[in-house]
């Protein structure tokens, strides 16, 4: 057993040696120019930043293929961590000028506004992101700006409904879906910015209504993922439910045949809410040219459909066509809302969706 | 932090917090705590009897395969049983295929309340490891003392070895309720609300840090009461047996021998070999990533901070152990209480040390933020707790008669540590160290916030995996983190038995 511990620590001790010799960051999201990077650390006061650093919570396989590509047009390496928004913005706030950080990215348009609304993102004034990034998607100050459109709608299974029976996300909460809805937890920001929505359109007491309606005509109690409940809807514990399009176009993806169809609700009325994932400048961003230069070109037509078509999203600007899956959807009219109004009105939508019992 | 949290007072959500969620946070945990209780120490008491006490076929392999759930993270043996036993799982629908009709059974432990279920296989090895040793290590020689006189086995279990086992018991039960206070992953995976979704809740949705903190400080409320209880039941200990086992098993033969390697099976079917088929289904198509350079070096990282911070665990448990041994009572539950970060939920901790050494980085010009070493302290704080159990157990029976002999015989004090102390320690370290190891190795929140510029581990890439829901792309790494963490266990349960005979 001693020999063992012993065998242990030594392995430890070895493991730490090598450890130290090792540059910071070895995540680099560009496999070539590791020299490069090091010596650019050495030197910050060059002037061409040879790295940007980012913190994102999109997946890193969404945004790593892109970074990847950046790193080659330019020479400018990425590095990122991932974790929750949460934990993001707790770690901008707390390092506050002394951070690495030079771009934020979430992928809900709630956090970017919490993070604008504590100081931690700088205003960015661009013709081109202006152009690129219709005014609804984005800061009106420019703290931040979306970069893939998230569609959050209804799935239904065709066998046990006709698409002419749908047609809100209010309807939804009539008589007639008691016992066929299936919801995702309200824990998810997702539901949080719809319901904050609903408030903006309906204001707090229908609103509160709808949510009741819906809680009533639960199926099962909420998911906790929107994967799982079109997994429901296709094995028949629910007929319908509201989720993110790209979830089922994953599924539709693995399988064209799969038995959930989509939705587009709200048509008649206020547009269908959407979502942004999306990024900003950070206040104390050491290197805020240069991660400006690295927003522009996300939002251009170089990166747009890869940013937002590898997760089967929709591109931020109007002008850029999908393909795949996503493009059988069909147009749809987007609720053009300030999304910043998602971020206002969360806090709020949360306490609604606890009265109502949402849970 | 916990406490200046009080400084700001939020009566607006409070207000809110009180009328639309305490009572079910309160009515959910204490439901949590009962079921949860009453699970692992039935099943952990009953395995660890059966295989301390008795002979039947198939002993010796069942017993050490017991402790494996334990290299389960809760949140991977959740999603693993979701996926399977849910409404849109493989099995109920074959079944609806087959009879039309759903299960009733696995239609209820999918249910928000199925995750007590969960949360009783992951963790009854607590109690089973620590049960099993007290019984093995003494109570075998009372126990057969007893059955001479003339009692029935089981009145002699219920008389004589459950109450010498109970300081064991109740300090793995500590150890079980306290993770499931703590646990995040499961509960939100099955929707189960308590405290912990709650704080996140409050912080996440409502934007309110200090409310979130305010609510963490209301769950230390619950493990000071489990402080308690375990401090007010081993007072009661006594009897410490120092002798080897002498006592004979009892030998159960033909059908009941066979009922007890039966009620093994059962348990290790339904604890490790099923989530391990599971696991293997969803892995098998992405098998070739396997070996995928980065993913070694994952591995490796996993395996470095593993043993970093289970060193620095064991190295703070002997500190702690130092500082409080053969001292007042009270100065021994201050110490229990420097060890309450084990059921502090992850994230808030985490965001809690990332906050002081921001502030230490400020003060002192360092930059140990993003460093190993903060992360190494969060482990430390994290699972000091997970150390103290078996340290202190062992302890227990470093009699102050060896210390006074050596320094009669003028023994210098740093050499009586090293001969004396030490040698007496040793099993306890090593058991400490090894859950330590375990431990870290799964955990999730600490490792995302604090890890230092590109580490990945095994737990951050099924973070990354599982962000959107996607569970089966996070069954490779799930798998490896799993089989990497029986290893410590095996050695661990190798290292009990090796002790124990």
């Amino acid at each position: 057993m001693r020999i063992l511990f012993s065998a242990l620590l030594l392995a430890l001790l070895t493991a730490c040696g090598s450890d130290t010799g090792e540059p910071e960051g070895s995540q680099t999201a560009g496999s070539e120019a590791t020299e490069s990077r090091s010596s650019g650390a050495a030197e910050p006061a060059a002037a061409e930043p040879a790295r940007l650093v980012v913190y994102t919570s999109r997946q890193p396989h969404l945004i790593e293929p892109l970074f990847a590509r950046y790193t080659r047009t330019t020479g400018i390496d990425i590095d990122y961590i991932n974790d929750s928004e949460a934990a993001l913005i707790e770690r901008l706030d707390a390092e506050g000028d002394q951070t690495v950080a030079d771009l934020f990215m979430t992928v809900d348009a709630g956090n970017l506004w919490h993070a604008a609304e504590r100081g931690l993102l700088r205003p960015i004034e661009s013709e081109s992101l202006a152009n690129a990034v219709p005014e609804a998607l984005r800061d009106e100050q420019g703290r931040w700006y979306g970069l893939s459109v998230r569609a959050r709608t209804v799935v239904f299974h065709p066998e046990r409904v006709d698409a002419a029976e749908l047609s809100t996300y209010e309807a939804l909460a009539e008589d007639a879906w008691s016992g066929r809805l299936c919801l995702r937890t309200s824990q998810k920001v997702y539901n949080q910015s719809l319901v904050a929505m609903l408030i903006e359109h309906h204001g707090e007491a229908r609103t509160e209504e709808i949510v009741r309606g819906w809680v009533d005509n639960l199926a099962t109690e909420p998911f906790s993922s929107d994967t799982r409940l079109i997994e429901a809807v296709a094995a028949g514990q629910c007929d319908v439910g509201i989720v993110n399009s790209y979830y089922l176009g994953r599924k539709l993806a693995e399988d064209p045949g799969y038995p959930v169809e989509l939705f587009w609700a709200n048509q008649d009325t206020t547009g269908t809410h959407v979502n942004v994932s999306g990024a900003g400048v950070t206040r104390h961003a050491p290197r805020p040219e240069a991660a400006r230069n690295l927003l522009e070109w996300l939002a251009s037509p170089e990166a747009q459909a890869e940013f937002a078509l590898n997760n089967l999203e929709f591109p931020v600007d109007p002008d850029i066509e999908v393909r795949g899956p996503v493009r059988e959807w069909g147009e749809f009219r987007a609720d053009d809302t300030p999304l910043q109004i998602a971020g206002e009105r969360q806090a709020q939508a949360v306490k609604l969706m606890d009265r109502a019992g949402y849970r | 932090m916990l406490l200046t949290s009080w400084a700001q007072p939020q009566p607006d959500i409070w207000q809110h917090l009180s009328r639309y969620l305490l009572p079910r946070l309160i009515g959910h945990t204490a439901l949590m705590m009962v079921v949860v209780g009453i699970g692992v120490a039935v099943i952990g008491v009953g395995l660890a009897w059966l295989s301390a006490c008795c002979d039947y076929p198939l002993r010796r392999i069942l017993d050490p395969l017991l402790v494996l759930p334990l290299a389960f993270p809760t949140y991977v043996l959740a999603f693993i049983y979701l996926g399977m036993l849910d409404f849109a799982g493989p099995i109920q629908t074959a079944w609806r295929g087959w009879t039309g009709s759903s299960p009733a059974l696995l239609e209820a432990i999918s249910r928000p309340g199925g995750v007590l279920f969960i949360l009783v296989l992951a963790f009854y090895p607590y109690v089973y490891l620590l049960a099993r040793a007290s019984f093995l290590g003494g109570g075998l020689a009372a126990f057969e003392a007893s059955r001479s006189l003339g009692q029935g086995p089981v009145r002699t279990f219920f008389r004589v070895s459950l109450p010498m086992a109970r300081p064991a018991v109740v300090a793995g039960l500590a150890l079980a309720l306290m993770e499931a206070l703590a646990d995040f992953g499961a509960v939100s995976i099955y929707g189960f609300d308590t405290f912990t979704t709650a704080i996140y809740r409050t912080w996440l949705g409502m934007f309110n840090l200090t409310a979130a903190v305010q609510l963490a400080s209301i769950l230390m409320l619950f493990v000071l009461l489990l402080l308690g209880i375990e401090r007010f039941s081993r007072s009661a200990r006594g009897i410490q047996s120092e002798r080897r086992p002498t006592g004979h098993r009892i030998r159960l033969t033909g059908a009941k021998g066979w009922l007890a390697t039966f009620l093994q099976l059962a348990v290790l079917l339904v604890g490790v070999v099923l989530p391990l088929i599971q696991l293997l289904v969803w892995a098998w198509p992405q098998m070739s990533g396997l070996l995928h350079a980065r993913l070694v070096n994952v591995v490796f990282n996993t395996m470095v901070l593993g043993l970093s911070g289970a060193l620095a665990v064991v190295l703070g448990g002997i500190l702690l152990l130092a500082a409080t041994h053969h001292t007042s009572r009270r100065q021994q539950f201050l110490g229990e209480v420097a060890a309450l970060g084990y059921a502090i939920p992850g994230t808030v901790l985490a965001v809690a040390i990332m906050l002081a050494f921001l502030q230490i980085d400020q003060m002192a010009g360092t930059a140990l933020a993003g460093g190993m070493a903060a992360l190494v302290m969060a482990y430390l704080i994290r699972f000091l707790r997970v150390a103290w159990g078996p340290l202190d157990s062992v302890a227990g029976r470093i009699r102050p008669q060896y210390v006074e002999v050596a320094r009669s015989l003028g023994v210098p004090r740093w050499y009586r540590l090293w001969r004396v102390n030490l040698p007496l320690l040793w099993p306890g370290l090593v058991t400490a160290f090894l859950l330590a190891l375990v431990e870290i190795a799964k955990e999730m929140p600490a490792t995302l916030m604090l890890r230092p510029f590109g580490w990945e581990t095994l737990a951050v890439r099924i973070y990354e995996l599982t962000a959107e829901g996607q569970w089966e792309m996070a069954a490779v790494p799930a798998l490896i983190l799993v089989l990497l963490g029986a290893i410590p266990v095996a050695v661990l349960i190798r290292s009990g038995r090796v002790r124990a005979i």
